[in-house]
């Protein structure tokens, strides 16, 4: 049985489709204005027996497709545990979201927490600092990776962090030191919400913010272990749903 | 069916007729969207929503009328007000507006921000024009129940007698002594208002009314332990909430016959959700009309609520008044000692609270506990802590929930919602 996974984030639509456990397609674009006609586009080049949807847009879908749902948080730890197998503990950083979830032994959500309604620290942050700063999104962690001087960041508010930004290069402080004081700040929030919820390894890093080497490493220092990141990250919600979807 | 023109009565009692019109606008709507849309409501609950149509047209042309024959009007925020004193010299004790977000704009020119959505709407009810109760209300009455409901009276006093009560903090017995002294102060005040004496006769009158109240909400609570539930946690937590301000009598006979449907239906197996569908207890922060907002999305999320652990719920029913007293001052004292016990979250320590949490709990078989909190409410949020870990030892999930009347955070509250009852049913 073909079984596909439709994870529809604030910035990205993912599309995961598998057969006898392997993945057959695996698609990704951008949400847009307009997140229905892109669904459209993705489900036109698909073809599958079940679908089963998640992430932000879900109940849309619901409505539109006539499919099921399951939140992220079911969906991430379905398919970070498929991933590894050891996994206990998943950080999400997506486009608007952050969210720690706790996995038992035998994989089930235990605890889990995600910011509630500010976008700070996550994917959205990181692209308004990245633009302020001259970087392309891609490079911006690997710039970060550079840094020789301290810089810190004290807001975590985007429009704050952004004027922080302007001020600092105003004074003339190198961009990829900036950089890293931005990465710093993400960390430091991120410590907590992941201390607040668990910190059992396996700890896998998933969501477009993984694939960010600067705050990987910075991750992975702080915590003496290093965070597992798959292959996809940010495919990681729709292959879990597609996962499920075999079972349901 | 023909409305009634309440404008000239509205505009009597200096409401702001422009936007009482958007407000009943808007709540038409929610209730409608929220409430007419469930299925298989009892029978029973034509009455409330007869009653919530009318709220602010025939129950308020009620209450003028009863002021016209020289009986008061007294209107109240909290349940550590003795309803029972009001009763009994022929008073009305009213629920003042305090639930949505509005006049927030008039409210943020006298509070600070970051000031509790409960306390910022009635200000900005009042200083908006909006709320027809307290317009009706001869006397507001406040208490000490946290820091900024405290200080906002003071504000409040300015556009309208309020008369404050000291509530205790600990629950000692020199606690108690100070708690008995706001009461007989409080009771000559009413008297004062009122022009009339309390005697043992007419507070008999009013301890038994304010009883029968509690004891018709009581049933209703242990129908909902029944597995389904007879009926959802939306419908239940509005009969809390509309024992705030309907007439007592009526309210009590209306209840008890709504009790008399919901016991058929749980003898006939009859509920509104399907046998599994997880049971949550929602505890924490009072919300009053009309704040729906989590109850809704935990009952549009595939659960159903069982209980409530607030002052729109069990806090505000569990204890009566004795009634076997013969003079005044047995009456009073056993007053005195039925508002003690309330486990309101301003005291210190309040392990009565986690205690009851966690019978209701297991009382009512529920799946989960959502602890709720209004942003910048501190008692309840601080206490949240003490809650979930209590509810850890017992292996009952826990979500905590800080919120506000908006509806911004709407999307991200229904996925933790749905992922906690995805991880309740394992």
């Amino acid at each position: 049985m073909r079984t596909a996974g439709i994870d529809i984030g604030s910035r990205t639509i993912k599309l995961v489709a598998i057969e006898e456990g392997k993945i057959v397609t695996s698609l990704l674009v951008d949400t847009t204005h307009d997140p229905l006609e892109q669904c459209n586009r993705l489900m036109a080049q698909i073809s599958f027996d079940r679908i089963l949807a998640t992430g932000y847009g879900r109940h849309f879908f619901e409505t539109q497709f006539d499919a099921p749902t399951i939140t992220e948080i079911k969906a991430f730890a379905q398919g970070a545990r498929a991933i590894f197998p050891e996994c206990r503990t998943i950080l999400d950083i997506g486009g608007q979201d952050t969210k720690v979830i706790a996995l038992g032994d035998k994989g089930g959500v235990t605890k889990f927490e995600m910011n509630d309604r500010c976008a700070a620290g996550t994917g959205v942050f990181l692209e308004v600092m990245a633009k302020t700063l001259g970087y392309p999104i891609e490079e911006f962690g690997k710039e970060a990776l550079n840094a020789k001087e301290k810089v810190q960041i004290n807001s975590m508010c985007t429009v704050f962090a952004q004027s922080e930004v302007t001020s600092l290069l105003a004074k003339r402080q190198k961009r990829e030191d900036i950089a890293r004081g931005i990465h710093m700040a993400i960390l430091n929030r991120t410590l907590s919400l992941l201390k607040r919820v668990s910190t059992t390894p396996d700890i896998v890093f998933a969501g477009g913010v993984a694939k960010n080497p600067c705050l990987k490493n910075l991750l992975s220092d702080a915590l003496g272990y290093d965070l597992k990141v798959p292959e996809d990250p940010q495919m990681v919600g729709a292959y879990g749903a597609a996962m499920i979807a075999q079972k349901s | 069916m023909e409305q009634k023109d309440y404008r000239p009565m509205w505009k009597e009692l200096g409401l702001n007729l422009e936007g009482h019109d958007q407000l009943l606008a808007v709540l038409g709507k929610a209730y409608k969207d929220i409430y007419l849309s469930q299925e298989n409501r009892p029978k029973g609950m034509q009455y409330l929503d007869f009653v919530i149509s009318e709220a602010h047209g025939l129950r308020i042309e009620e209450l003028m009328e009863t002021k016209k024959k020289g009986n008061k009007v007294i209107g109240t925020f909290c349940v550590y007000v003795p309803e029972e004193l009001i009763l009994a010299v022929g008073g009305t004790c009213v629920g003042l507006c305090a639930g949505a977000e509005i006049g927030i704009d008039e409210a943020e020119k006298v509070l600070p921000r970051n000031t509790c959505a409960l306390i910022k709407s009635f200000m900005g009810f009042k200083l908006a024009g909006l709320c027809p109760y307290i317009q009706a209300s001869d006397l507001v009455v406040g208490e000490t129940t946290c820091d900024g409901k405290k200080k906002a009276y003071e504000i409040l006093n300015d556009y309208k007698e309020t008369y404050v009560m000291e509530i205790p903090q600990m629950k000692t017995e020199r606690d108690r002594a100070l708690w008995r002294g706001e009461v007989v102060q409080f009771k000559e005040k009413v008297e004062e208002i009122a022009g009339r004496k309390i005697t043992p006769e007419n507070l008999r009158q009013g301890i038994k009314t304010a009883n029968d109240k509690r004891r018709a909400l009581q049933r209703l609570s242990t129908l909902r332990k029944a597995i389904p539930s007879p009926i959802s946690g939306l419908d239940a937590l509005l009969v809390n909430q509309i024992a705030f301000y309907d007439d007592p009598l009526r309210f009590t006979k209306s209840i008890q016959a709504l009790c008399d449907e919901l016991e058929d239906r749980v003898k006939n197996g009859v509920g509104v959700v399907k046998n599994r569908t997880p049971r949550i207890l929602m505890s924490g922060s009072p919300m009053a009309v009309p704040n729906w907002k989590i109850p809704f999305i935990v009952e549009t999320s595939g659960a159903i609520v069982v209980a409530e652990e607030s002052c729109a719920g069990e806090r505000s029913t569990r204890d009566l008044v004795k009634e076997d007293g013969k003079t005044l001052d047995d009456m009073i004292e056993a007053i005195v000692d039925r508002y003690m016990k309330i486990d309101c979250a301003c005291f210190t320590p309040n392990e009565e609270r986690i205690g009851h949490i966690r019978d209701l709990a297991k009382e009512f078989k529920a799946d989960g506990v959502i602890h709720y909190n209004i942003q910048f409410c501190t008692p309840y949020s601080m206490e949240a802590y003490k809650v979930e870990k209590a509810l850890q030892q017992k292996g009952i999930p826990t979500l905590k929930i800080e919120s506000d009347y908006g509806m911004e955070d709407a999307g991200q509250l229904k996925t933790r919602i749905e992922a906690f009852l995805e991880m309740v049913r394992g």
